[in-house]
């Protein structure tokens, strides 16, 4: 255990920690653009050289290992000189495209001229001009004036997908980033590289000139596409609806954790997201004509009276068909309110087969929360099919069908789908976007997005992560929490206060539900926390 | 912080007396007064015309001269080629106090130029004119010396300007047809995306 002192601060680190490592432990911040922790050490940019004693020269700090006694200095006179003469190479050839790049604002060139620059350039030639503007895949666009050589890009590709689309070809000033020939960058994790370039040479394709980044606000969330449920930053605008074409949502972030997903994320997930704001359900509607089956939109209250009313007729059979798309929180208060209370079979359809998966991030379950449903117990044992639930209401056995989420055509095909729409049994819908069974149903009540409210989701290793709020509830959509709150008001539940907040729902499930026992939202705080193994899981897993 | 002390005038005795001072203030009350009179007279019967009336502009038809610094309505600077030459960065828009520009930036056909605003506007009537969109604009693409101070209209729509007033200060509403040839969301044609840039980039080669 070396003990060094960086700084004037002293702290003892494992035998080949290098000195940006020790640094960070102390807090010091050195600024880099090739080193990267998720990445092999390169030590081509120069940019974190730091002073140590009895060297001749100043060393970069990311390949300087610590030693016993190393006296290292992050801000003397010299460490700050060099960085700005390292700037000064760095930018001869960069060109003054900030007012249209998009990595403006979040972009390391700017950052470290803004405390290190020279001020006073002293280049006057000619700068060398490469190509602009060049589509390397699906998702990200690349500038070859504006790199600035790291190698982080080729490193990922090379080392993280293993898939080498990228190269630095010619030399000295000429020297440039580009794909081999006849590659395409469009591996499934093609636009982390966007995310590791310091500067604006990978932008997002998706991105593109749709805002500023200082307009975007940043939700901490976990991506929804599968049950890895890797860790993000949403960012958003609210006030530019003209932006993004009225699209809330403009871009997803991977967010780092150490235990799920490290700094990355697939472009499925990335991209994943366009449902949030197209062909929502954003109001309440009802069947008014059996026979043509004509929706009108109608109210909330009007709603939430109707299904309380079939709901708590005398001996009232339900049937709910849940999803793996929601949050813990609605899973439980859907769980007490309309299973405990009123006796509701539970149904939770399996993930569909055929899923993409790698022995990287992505999971063939494509929910994101199928082990938080298991960890509730949902389905039990003892509860049907989803297919067994429909054929129940074909045939009379059920008098309240509730489908969450689903398309009951994807899961038991058209005709059942309408046998069971002009049947007895009144069919509810909740969800968030438009699909073939919204309109055949007598009641729909549009959801919130899992972005547009707080809650959990268990991810496949059984890790609890919360979900962010970044936006609001999309036209008179409302979270199934409450809206299943005012049901069980309405059927008689015993109303709970302090099931008012979802972190109130979560602290009641805590108490009742073994594998949460303990847990709160503070404790999960922004890594998540690991949920304890119950015998509903373990029995899930034998079988 | 060094303190600056600032000595308020105090009175002299002659003005202290009071009324001599009275006595030069109805003095140039009544030089205004005879030099109108006598002026307005003279100028009737066709004589010393060469010396001006009134020590009042007579706006309209009279225009006070400007000054080169003073702040004016926008307009924003075309390129040899006809297309507007801001590059759509959004800084003025970022800066503006008042938060009156809207602006859409859109991908421009060379990569050399990258970015043009799609739409481009400014809403006048929210507007505190104190220029610091042309302090900040990186390109020197807007600019408020138009010189055009007749700022009135009769609905807040008519003191919305979109790209076609801004780039051709001439305009005044109603604008009857679009002579913009590169595509803009088109306020003329209800908002709707129109134009292409076949014909703008075929006026120059090299855009400036
Ligand atoms: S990479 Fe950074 S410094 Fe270069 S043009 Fe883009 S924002 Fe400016
Ligand atoms: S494109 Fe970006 S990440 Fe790749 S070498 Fe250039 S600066 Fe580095
Ligand atoms: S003059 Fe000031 S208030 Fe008016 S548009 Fe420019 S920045 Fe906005
Ligand atoms: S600051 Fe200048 S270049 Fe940028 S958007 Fe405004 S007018 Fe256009």
């Amino acid at each position: 255990m070396p003990e060094l002192s960086i700084d004037g601060r002293k702290v003892n680190v494992p035998e080949g920690t290098t000195v940006i490592e020790a640094a960070e432990q102390l807090g010091i911040f050195v600024p880099r653009y090739c080193y990267h922790p998720g990445l092999s050490t390169a030590g081509n940019c120069r940019m974190c050289m730091v002073d140590v004693e009895n060297s001749p020269k100043p060393q970069i700090a990311c390949n300087l290992p610590a030693t016993e006694g190393m006296v290292v200095e992050t801000e003397s006179e010299q460490a700050r000189k060099d960085r700005a003469a390292v700037l000064e190479f760095l930018l001869a050839n960069h060109p003054l495209d900030c007012p249209v790049c998009d990595q403006a604002g979040e972009c390391d060139l700017q950052n470290y001229y803004m405390s290190f620059g020279l001020y006073d350039p002293r280049f006057g030639e000619q700068k060398v001009k490469k190509q602009k503007a060049i589509e390397v895949g699906p998702h990200v666009m690349l500038d070859q004036e504006r790199c600035i050589l790291c190698s982080r890009c080729v490193r990922f590709t090379d080392e993280i997908t293993k898939t080498g689309e990228f190269g630095i070809f010619n030399r000295g000033d000429r020297a440039e980033v580009g794909l081999y020939p006849g590659e395409t960058l469009d591996n499934p994790y093609s636009a982390n590289v966007v995310d590791l370039c310091p500067v604006g040479a990978l932008t997002e394709r998706s991105f593109r000139f749709k805002a500023r980044v200082w307009y975007l606000s940043s939700t901490e969330s976990v991506c929804g596409g599968c049950s890895r449920g890797c860790n993000t930053e949403l960012h958003h605008v609210s006030n530019r609806p003209h932006l993004n074409d009225g699209e809330r949502l403009l871009r997803v972030k991977p967010r780092h954790n150490p235990d799920v997903n490290q700094w990355w994320m697939c472009d499925e997930g990335r991209y994943g997201h366009d449902w949030i704001d197209v062909d929502r359900l954003g109001e309440v509607r009802r069947r008014t004509d059996e026979a043509s089956r004509r929706q009108v939109e109608s109210t909330w209250e009007a709603a939430l009276d109707g299904v309380g009313t079939a709901l708590s007729a005398g001996g009232a059979r339900v049937g709910v068909i849940a999803s793996a798309e929601l949050t813990n929180e609605d899973l439980f208060c859907l769980r007490e309110v309309l299973g405990a209370h009123l006796g509701a079979r539970i149904a939770l359809p399996p993930a569909p087969a055929g899923g993409t998966s790698d022995d990287f991030l992505i999971r063939p379950d494509k929910t994101p929360n199928r082990k938080g449903a298991t960890l509730l117990g949902i389905p039990d044992a003892a509860t049907p099919s989803a297919e067994a639930l429909v054929d129940a209401a074909i045939a009379g056995e059920l008098d309240v069908l509730w489908v969450f989420g689903h398309d009951l055509v994807e899961l038991v095909g058209a005709e059942k789908t309408r046998a069971a729409a002009v049947g007895e049994c009144l069919l509810v819908y909740s969800g968030t976007n438009d699909h073939a069974t919204v309109s055949l149903a007598h009641w729909v009540l549009p959801s919130a997005a899992a972005v547009e409210q707080d809650g959990t989701f268990v991810n496949c290793d059984g890790r609890v992560q919360r979900v962010g709020r970044a936006l609001a509830p999309y036209g008179d959509s409302r979270e199934n929490r409450r809206f299943l709150l005012e049901i069980a008001a309405r059927t008689g539940t015993p109303a709970r206060e302090d099931w008012n907040g979802p972190a109130g729902v979560f602290a009641t499930m805590a108490e009742a539900v073994g594998s949460f026992a303990g847990m709160s939202y503070e404790s999960i705080g922004d890594q998540g926390a690991h949920s304890a193994p119950s015998e509903a899981l373990a029995e899930a897993e034998q079988s | 912080m060094a303190v600056k002390v600032v000595q308020r005038p105090q009175l002299t005795f002659w003005e202290k007396l009071y009324i001599p001072q009275i006595l030069c203030g109805l003095r140039i009350t009544f030089r205004h007064f005879f030099r109108n009179l006598f002026l307005h007279i003279a100028h009737r019967f066709g004589r010393k015309t060469d010396v001006r009336a009134g020590v009042t502009y007579q706006y309209p038809e009279e225009l006070r001269p400007l000054f080169s610094r003073l702040r004016t309505r926008h307009r924003l600077m075309v390129r040899g080629n006809g297309a507007p030459r801001c590059v759509g960065c959004m800084l003025c828009e970022t800066v503006c106090p008042a938060k009156c520009i809207t602006i859409v930036p859109a991908e421009h056909p060379d990569p050399d130029v990258e970015k043009f605003p799609v739409r481009f506007d400014i809403n006048l009537g929210v507007c505190v004119y104190c220029g610091y969109c042309v302090e900040v604009c990186p390109e020197d693409a807007i600019r408020m010396d138009t010189g055009i101070l007749d700022i009135a209209a009769t609905s807040r729509e008519a003191m919305k300007l979109d790209l076609h007033e801004l780039m051709n200060p001439e305009l005044r509403k109603p604008v009857a047809a679009c002579g913009l040839d590169f595509p803009h969301q088109c306020g003329v044609h209800g908002g709707e995306l129109r134009g292409s840039w076949e014909e703008t980039l075929a006026a120059l080669t090299h855009p400036e």
